[in-house]
């Protein structure tokens, strides 16, 4: 009996120097971040902030938040990545946003013109279509055209998404009329149905083509260059925080978000 | 209400029916029917009025909607051809794990949709663990036709229909179709003869439930099917994706959808499922 108090007493003692040393330790670090702070040029940036940004940008954009927030600690980047339209549908309805990053300039003017948006949007990637097809391309296609070979199934982004729209554009360009066996509701759907072997091919950005590693192989073709896309970034009049907004759209632009982004498939504005 | 209900000759089935309703009951029950019933009077209320007929008398709406009607109705049936004996199965028969599968087969109901459809497209897509054999051997390909839109439906309306039969099997007294079989009844025509009729109430309401919940499926169904006009663009992916670029559109499209399904359900329920 009193051998286990005895015990329970040391334990407690142990317990009381490491939390001790717990603290010590913590106030260790709060110190040195504070004086990180101090050495940072922008220390006074605070806040969360909420980007909307296209379904695309996911890989990148997660990249760039995590930088962001070593950057400027005491901020919090926390995002929304989905099909632009909805995205922009969200804003105009209300939804609490302050950065939008749409795949498309068209979509960006759903919000700039119901007056969402502070200044005008800028440019900063552009994204163009490829050709996803199998694994070792067995099927062998080497240009649009060979897309149009009956018995291929091919799947394609609905026109009413931006991924579709442009895959419109590419076939016009080329003369050509491809009738898929699905028109799919999003580029990341087109490209499930090619990692799942559903379909021998689809029509979708180059970045996803990178992102989806070796599961699918990319084909470039001549008539993408008629339907780059242009991804607009802006930032929202309603950002209650709007030198963060404005901080976190630099580092996009900045050579630094510019590399992140190329890495990802995206090309220079 | 009450009152019109009450009216009515046939007194009798309305027997415990009262007048007297206790606030506790009264206040939660008028919030949740408010809760139900605002979003839809909103979606009348930004419905596109002046454009309507405009966007209804397009040939893509109408087949889009006649897919959904056909499809609906042939998942209800499939559902109904399978799903009633499995529920016999779990409520009178006895066998090791039974609570076990009965678990599974409302895995669906859990399980959201489109994992359901990607779920699909490994079994019986082109590559799939079922799907490969059904393409070498028979040369069949379920995905993107519109037999994957009525496998997709059966998939997530077929447990609705399970669970309410099953809940109706074990309501009924099991003793009539025992007094059946003593009488030199067939295990199966004892089933065909005195319990389908005594479950014929629960197995409406859950054919309706089915019919209901298939019509309105698009998770599944886009992910399994795909996404093609008049081959597996149901009405609910029509709405989805017209929501992306004419929100006006995609209103006018739901309203089509919920009017179809109010007149459907309202003459079901008036013929079959007062029954009871």
């Amino acid at each position: 009996m009193t051998r286990s108090a005895h015990r329970t007493r040391r334990m407690l003692q142990v317990a009381g120097v490491s939390a001790a040393a717990l603290l010590t330790l913590s106030a260790c670090s709060s110190t040195a971040t504070r004086s990180d702070q101090g050495s940072s040029s922008s220390s006074k940036l605070s806040g969360t902030i909420t980007v909307f940004a296209a379904a695309s940008l996911e890989e990148s954009f997660e990249v760039l938040g995590k930088t962001f927030e070593k950057q400027h600690p005491g901020t919090k980047v926390t995002f929304n990545f989905g099909g632009s339209d909805s995205l922009a549908a969200g804003i105009t309805g209300g939804a609490p946003a302050d950065v939008f990053a749409a795949a498309s300039t068209k979509t960006m003017a759903i919000v700039t013109d119901e007056g969402d948006a502070a200044g005008t949007p800028a440019t900063f990637v552009r994204n163009r279509l490829e050709i996803a097809t199998l694994p070792g391309n067995p099927d062998r296609i080497s240009s649009l055209k060979d897309l149009t070979r009956p018995g291929l199934k091919v799947v394609l982004c609905d026109r009413t998404v931006p991924c579709g729209a442009a895959a419109e554009k590419a076939l016009a360009a080329g003369g050509l009329k491809l009738t898929p066996v699905s028109y799919e509701q999003d580029v990341k759907s087109a490209l499930t149905k090619v990692e799942l072997k559903e379909a021998d091919a689809a029509v979708v950005y180059r970045t996803d083509v990178r992102a989806a590693g070796d599961k699918v192989e990319g084909v470039e073709f001549p008539e993408s260059a008629e339907a780059v896309n242009d991804y607009p970034i802006a930032r929202l009049k309603n950002a209650p925080d709007p030198e963060t907004a404005k901080a976190f759209i630099a580092l996009v632009r900045s050579a630094e978000g510019q590399k992140v982004l190329s890495g990802a498939g995206f090309l220079k504005p | 209400m009450t009152d019109t209900l009450e009216s009515r000759p046939r007194r009798d089935r309305h027997r415990g029916r009262s007048r007297v309703v206790p606030i506790p009951l009264l206040a939660p029950a008028l919030i949740g029917l408010a809760f139900l019933l605002l979003p839809l009077i909103a979606l009348l209320v930004r419905a596109p009025w002046r454009s309507l007929p405009e966007q209804l008398t397009s040939a893509e709406v109408w087949e889009a909607l006649r897919l959904s009607l056909v499809c609906a109705t042939a998942a209800t049936g499939l559902s109904l051809v399978v799903g009633v004996p499995l529920a016999w199965l779990l409520a009178r028969t006895c066998f090791p794990g039974r609570g076990f599968v009965r678990a599974l087969v409302t895995l669906p109901l859990v399980l959201p949709p489109v994992v359901g459809g990607v779920a699909l497209l490994l079994a019986f897509g082109r590559n799939g663990v079922v799907g490969q054999w059904l393409d070498s051997w028979f040369g069949i390909t379920l995905p993107f036709t519109t037999t994957g839109v009525i496998l997709a439906e059966t998939f997530v309306a077929m447990p609705f229909l399970v669970i309410s039969v099953e809940g109706t099997l074990r309501a009924a007294d099991p003793r009539y179709e025992e007094a059946a079989t003593t009488l030199g009844a067939s295990r199966f025509t004892a089933f065909r003869r005195v319990t389908l009729p005594l479950i014929a109430p629960g197995v409406a309401a859950g054919a309706v439930l089915a019919w209901a919940r298939a019509l309105g499926e698009f998770g599944a169904t886009i992910t399994f099917a795909g996404n093609f006009p008049g081959r597996t663009q149901t009405m609910p992916l029509a709405v989805y994706l017209a929501l992306q670029n004419d929100p006006a559109a995609a209103i006018a499209l739901s309203l089509v959808l919920l009017a179809v399904s109010i007149a459907v359900l309202a003459a079901l329920r008036d013929r079959w499922m007062t029954a009871s």
